[in-house]
């Protein structure tokens, strides 16, 4: 096991760098020059411009920069927003919305999900079943800000339900609407990957000689399907963690959530590098973290990968 | 009155000794599928006794598995009894409730599967397994974790206690098996199924598990409903034999008067094919026919074959050597000293070696057939993968014809690819599903860029009458074949480009035992007309017996015994070889 | 399996070795022999010739004409494909002839979905902004099928270090959402200044190849060490040419159904894009743009809103829905045996 874990974070490593890498390639180095950018294209005095790109540290050598990017980003030190508020502390305050946001997500497509899907892959081909797979390829289907607008304006504005936009501290109870709108996709994939893992485990021969052991059905679905089958879903549903965080972009739009994918958003906008690559440096250590997760999950619930 | 009542109870008891366990008739079983319904089983009949071992055997797909999972209400969802009955201890359950079905299971009905690597939950432990079969029958009492590691220690499973704490895959193959049987028995039942229980592993794994089925089965008085496709397995184990061909059974009886006197035409060409009861090499067409004009003249009893068999055996030895055209005989395949290190990545880049082969030196004459003969694991599949030149051994070396096949390079290694051609075991798996039947053994002459597109036609027209396959096969695809039919095609393949050795890894253990003498005869037939040598890798004596001049016996990446077929089945010499020969079932039964 | 001591291991006990006579019986056992004309003896392995052969791909189709969502989602997509490249055959309406005086006008007769703010015909918007997704839709899934397909073939088969090496370049592309890489990489000058079909089919195709190529390396792995890529290779084809000729081609079906599915995403991707302000220019008449310009009338005009996110829906569902088919169509476990 602590050879596994080893492993995999060795595994992790490079990810962890390439991808920081690739994005502070992407905002700093490319050509177009983002001082340039900072004073909105507008002539710029030599003196200012030199210290705005020591600042920055952009008068170093890129393995400088690429390194001093990783200790600000490891120290939380991330320099400053056009309006002079601390990187971090903007991101300090968007982050645990963002967080709160996701894991209801995450919350509401694992309950409905596995449910949704276990009936279906139990009852394959019966009514329920082919309901719930057209319903979820047309959730697939729509694009998510397309939902979200359908949702605010039926829920919010005409039923009146919940609140069409978060307020600024943005409490548990207005985030369900855009949670909801945020994890609708992934619970259609959970869904699907529940069900073909049920139907699939149902064949397995394991189970039929659980069943001619004497068992009764119940303890034959719970014990020897479900726990077999929930294994790929509960690590999809962890790796998802993740991807929520770094797709809750469109949701925060439309809902005017205040959390990080607004944040980055808006400084994509604006041309505020700093932030840009702080944010995205910050997703992807919330990526691999999942990831990992997800694998030592995996070695707990499923006993043959320990020894791998 | 009470009394009376207990004294009825018991009379009937007394009785019910010659009442049937299980009592089948005339059933009928359907699958739906997407084709229409297709009757898997039609008029099955037959009747198991308390305490007795029946045995059904058949090929693949002649229903046999069905007839017995229907009697515990394990057919696939498809499927569904369309008629007859089946009666349990004098109780219908042919449509009995779910409820009833499920009282049954575990404590009147046991079941042992044929895949120990499938049939265990991967993520339980196995004592959990245990645990709640003898749970789900209202027998673990309070000290279930003790019964478990009893129900284990009687399956055979030493250590029982410890090795309950471990998971499946910590176990190997026949420990699986164990655990399998220690479930299937757990709760007493009165009749147990055993679905080709020991088909997935080694054979002399195979014999001391069936030893200790038996000799379970026997104390505790339960009936055994065998299922098997090997005939003198099922009739060294049972009573009663149940024959069963395309859904119906065709013979039933006695076991070794069946196996003795075979009645129907299906149950004789099964008595006749049977590996294991064969007793001397296959012959060529022209041999028989020699033999034909002896046994009109002389006066032989085609009734039994088995005599004539025994009484050829040692002539027949000498004739298929006179009979040997000039040239064979000298050596084609050397090799020497042999050695094979595989590296197995350990715990911190830690790596251990693992001689998969050691030390092993086989000389193949040409035109004669050399078996390497041993049990998983024994490396022997590693040489004929070296022998092909397709793994480059850590040591040793091999000469084809003189040459060292091993330094071979650019066009010298493609010409050695010509002359020597493999055929593998799985018949699904050896031909590529994309290619139609034409373009499969089209192949090998495009890639040798012999002929054009009108003379190769003509040689795979030639190719595929040779594997006696209709040339209407050439628009097919593999999936349209059956697995012996894929076979021949395989053949036919290695046959396009002329070569002196054909490698065959187990090229007959997947294919039923009627295919597989058809295959078996065939390449006999080619070696006697093309004067092929084949070396041919198999785990199972019983088929060396048929086709093998030589033989190399391999245990763990060592040779421990090579001599010629005759010998080495009459003589053993090693008590390894001793063992296999042990392991071939029903062999003693026809002798 | 370790070396654990198991009992296949041990010596033989001696005694096992005495020959197995049998079981005979006490009972009478009855001898039965079905009559021979209720079941005829066949010849042992006959070739059934009855039917026509088929090959995989023969047989995958005719599996799927019966499907209904194939059914569906082909005529869909050819519906698609033939508004994407005639526009003018459906809208007569010239979609850029905007007058303010139309300005969010209600349907009225030869204008069946109203008008936009700008006075714009939406049916006729919606019509011609079917090429644009289209195309970053098909030449996204093209660029991916190319660069992802090698590099997972490669990895998959070659193994070893090749693999190690395009397995974390997989990954790192991978830990970057594909929305928030898009985003990221098309606020690049380079990018901004010059947006196009081909800037946004460009970073689409950068951060969607992953996916197709672990699924072709996973495919790629199941098929290469088969049999028959061990029989062409002993038969002297080069290991190059039996990727080419025997292992790609067995490998396809997954992959056709994976780039399916994400044709649709990746229309889906663009639409969002553009929506963000992000993808097509304004120039180019997209779904996404024009959802985008009706998002702040959305309250009062949600028709302008909905339609061009109606044809969006429909066209990425049918492009599932494919997939969907393909998946069921192309199963392996399905069509063995």
């Amino acid at each position: 096991m602590l050879m596994f874990t080893f492993r995999r974070i060795l595994q992790l490593i490079p990810v962890f760098f390439g991808a920081t890498l690739l994005v502070y390639f992407l905002v700093f180095v490319t050509p177009g020059d983002p001082i340039a950018a900072l004073s909105g294209g507008k002539p710029m005095a030599p003196a200012v411009e030199a210290a705005l790109r020591a600042q920055y540290n952009l008068d170093q050598p890129f393995w400088v920069q690429y390194g001093l990017y990783l200790k600000n980003l490891v120290t939380l030190n991330l320099g400053q927003t056009f309006s002079g508020q601390e990187v971090s502390a903007v991101i300090i305050r968007a982050f645990p919305v963002t967080a709160r946001l996701a894991i209801m997500a995450l919350i509401f497509e694992a309950f409905f999900g596995i449910l949704f899907g276990v009936i279906a892959g139990l009852r394959k081909g019966k009514l329920f079943d082919s309901t719930v797979l057209v319903a979820s390829l047309v959730v697939i289907a729509v694009p998510t800000f397309v939902l979200g607008f359908v949702l605010q304006l039926v829920i919010g504005v005409q039923l009146g339900w919940a609140r069409p936009t978060v307020s600024g501290t943005a409490p548990w109870n207005e985030l369900v609407l855009p949670a909801l709108v945020l994890g609708l996709v992934s619970l259609a994939y959970v869904i699907r990957l529940t069900r073909a893992s049920i139907s699939e485990n149902m064949n397995a021969d394991y189970v039929r000689t659980a069943t001619a052991k004497g068992l009764s059905r119940r303890r034959v679905v719970v014990v020897h399907i479900l726990r077999n089958s929930l294994i790929p879903v509960i690590t999809f549903l962890g790796a998802d963690l993740g991807s929520l965080m770094g797709g809750a972009i469109v949701t925060e739009g439309i809902f005017n959530v205040p959390g990080i994918g607004n944040l980055v958003y808006q400084a994509v906008l604006k041309g505020e590098s700093a932030t840009v690559v702080a944010v995205v440096g910050l997703l992807v250590i919330v990526f691999v973290v999942a990831n990992l997760a997800v694998d030592l999950l995996y070695a707990v619930l499923d006993p043959r990968i320990r020894y791998v | 009155m009470a009394l009376a009542n207990i004294d009825m109870n018991k009379s009937g008891a007394r009785a019910a000794s010659d009442v049937p366990l299980l009592e089948i008739k005339d059933l009928a079983i359907t699958f739906d599928t997407q084709g229409g319904p297709v009757n898997a089983v039609r008029n099955a009949h037959l009747t198991v006794m308390p305490g007795e071992t029946v045995a059904i055997v058949g090929e693949s797909g002649s229903g046999k598995s069905t007839t017995a999972l229907a009697a515990i209400g394990l057919l696939p969802s498809n499927g569904r009894v369309s008629g007859g009955q089946i009666i349990f201890d004098g109780e219908d359950i042919t449509n009995a409730s779910s409820k009833r079905i499920v009282e049954l299971r575990g404590n009147s009905i046991g079941m042992v599967p044929q895949d120990p690597m499938s049939n265990l939950n991967p993520v339980w432990k196995i004592g959990f397994q245990v645990k709640e079969t003898l749970k789900a029958n209202g027998l673990a009492g309070a000290n279930s974790k003790e019964r478990v590691a009893e129900v284990l220690a009687e399956a055979g499973l030493p250590d029982a206690a410890a090795r309950a704490k471990q998971y499946p895959h910590e176990f190997s193959g026949g420990m699986r098996q164990r655990a399998l049987i220690a479930i299937g028995l757990a709760c007493r039942p009165r009749l147990l199924i055993a679905d080709e229980p020991t088909s997935a592993l080694d054979v002399t794994v195979q014999g001391q598990i069936l030893d200790h089925l038996d000799r379970m089965t026997t104390e505790l008085n339960t009936a055994v409903l065998l299922i098997t496709h090997d005939l003198g397995l099922a009739a060294e184990r049972a009573e009663k034999l149940v024959v069963m061909y395309k859904g119906q059974v065709v013979e039933s009886g006695p076991a070794l008067e069946i196996l003795r006197n075979p009645r129907h035409p299906y149950t004789q060409r099964l008595v006749n094919s049977a590996p294991s009861l064969a007793s001397k090499r296959l012959q060529s067409g022209k041999a028989k026919e020699a033999l034909a004009a002896a046994a009109a003249a002389g006066t032989v009893e085609v009734a039994k074959p088995a005599d004539v068999k025994k009484a050829d055996a040692v002539a027949h030895a000498e004739e298929i050597k006179t009979h040997k055209p000039a040239g064979r005989g000298d050596t084609i395949l050397e090799i020497k000293n042999l050695t094979k290190v595989f590296k197995l990545r350990g715990a911190l880049g830690k790596s251990t070696d693992f001689k998969a082969v050691d030390d092993v030196s086989i000389t193949v004459k040409r035109g004669s057939t050399m078996a390497i003969v041993g049990e998983s694991g024994s490396g022997k599949s590693t040489v004929a993968q070296m022998a092909l030149s397709l793994l480059a051994p850590t040591e040793g070396s091999i000469l084809f014809d003189g040459v060292e096949v091993n330094t071979l390079k650019g066009k010298a290694l493609f010409d050695f690819r010509r002359r020597v051609q493999p055929i593998f075991q799985d018949p699904y798996g050896s031909l590529d599903p994309m290619f139609n039947i034409y373009r499969t053994i089209e192949e090998p002459l495009k890639i040798h860029k012999i002929g054009n597109a009108k003379s190769r036609e003509k040689k795979v027209r030639e190719l595929l009458d040779q594997v006696s396959m209709p040339a209407s096969t050439m628009q097919r695809f593999p999936n349209e074949l059956s697995g012996g039919q894929r076979q021949r095609i395989a053949i036919a393949r290695a046959l396009a480009l002329n070569p002196d050795v054909i490698i065959c890894d187990e090229a007959v253990s997947a294919l039923d035992v009627l295919v597989q003498a058809q295959v078996l005869n065939l390449l006999n037939e080619l070696q006697e007309e093309l004067g092929l040598t084949y070396l041919f890798i198999t785990h199972d004596l019983a088929v060396v017996r048929q086709i093998a001049d030589e033989v190399s016996v391999m245990q763990k990446g060592r040779l421990v015994e090579q001599a010629t077929t005759d010998e080495v089945f009459n003589n053993p010499q090693q008590k390894y070889t001793q063992d296999l020969l042990n392991a071939i079932p029903g062999a003693s039964l026809l002798v | 399996m370790s070396e654990n001591l198991t009992p296949e291991n041990e010596p033989r006990k001696p005694g096992t070795a005495t020959p197995r006579l049998g079981k005979s019986s006490t009972r009478v056992i009855e001898h039965f022999v079905a009559p021979l004309e209720e079941t005829p003896l066949a010849a042992v392995d006959k070739v059934d010739e009855s039917g026509a052969p088929l090959s995989l791909w023969a047989e995958a189709w005719r599996n799927l004409r019966k499907q209904p969502l194939f059914i569906i989602s082909a005529v869909l997509i050819v519906l698609v494909v033939v508004v994407a490249a005639f526009p003018q055959w459906f809208a007569s309406v010239d979609p850029t002839s905007c007058t303010l005086d139309n300005s969010a006008e209600g349907p009225r007769s030869g204008h069946p979905m109203g008008f936009t703010l700008q006075g714009c015909d939406v049916y006729a918007r919606m019509i011609h902004g079917t090429r644009a997704s289209l195309m970053v839709g098909i030449f996204t899934t093209l660029g991916v099928l190319i660069i992802g397909g090698t590099m997972g073939a490669l990895a998959g088969y070659y193994g070893g270090w090749l693999d190690s090496i395009l397995a974390r370049l997989g990954d790192i592309f991978f830990a970057l959402p594909l929305i928030l890489g898009a985003i990221v990489m098309m606020q690049l000058p380079a990018f901004r200044d010059n947006r196009s079909v081909w800037t946004v089919v460009a970073v689409l195709v950068v951060f969607g190849w992953p996916q197709i190529a672990r699924i072709t390396r996973g495919a790629v792995i199941e098929n290469r060490n088969s049999d028959y890529v061990t029989a062409a290779k002993a038969l002297g084809l080069s290991r190059f040419s039996a990727l080419v000729k025997h292992v790609l081609p067995n490998s396809l079906a997954p992959i056709i159904v994976v780039a399916s599915i994400s044709l649709g995403t990746f229309i889906v991707a663009e639409a969002t894009l553009s929506f963000l302000g992000l993808g097509l220019p304004q120039s180019i008449m997209s779904w996404g743009n024009d959802i985008a310009a009706a998002q702040p009338q959305v309250r009062n005009n949600p028709a302008v809103l909905l339609w061009p996110a109606v044809a969006l829906s429909i066209t990425v569902l049918s492009f599932i829905m494919l997939g969907d088919a393909l998946r069921d169509a192309l199963d392996p476990k399905a069509r063995k045996r």
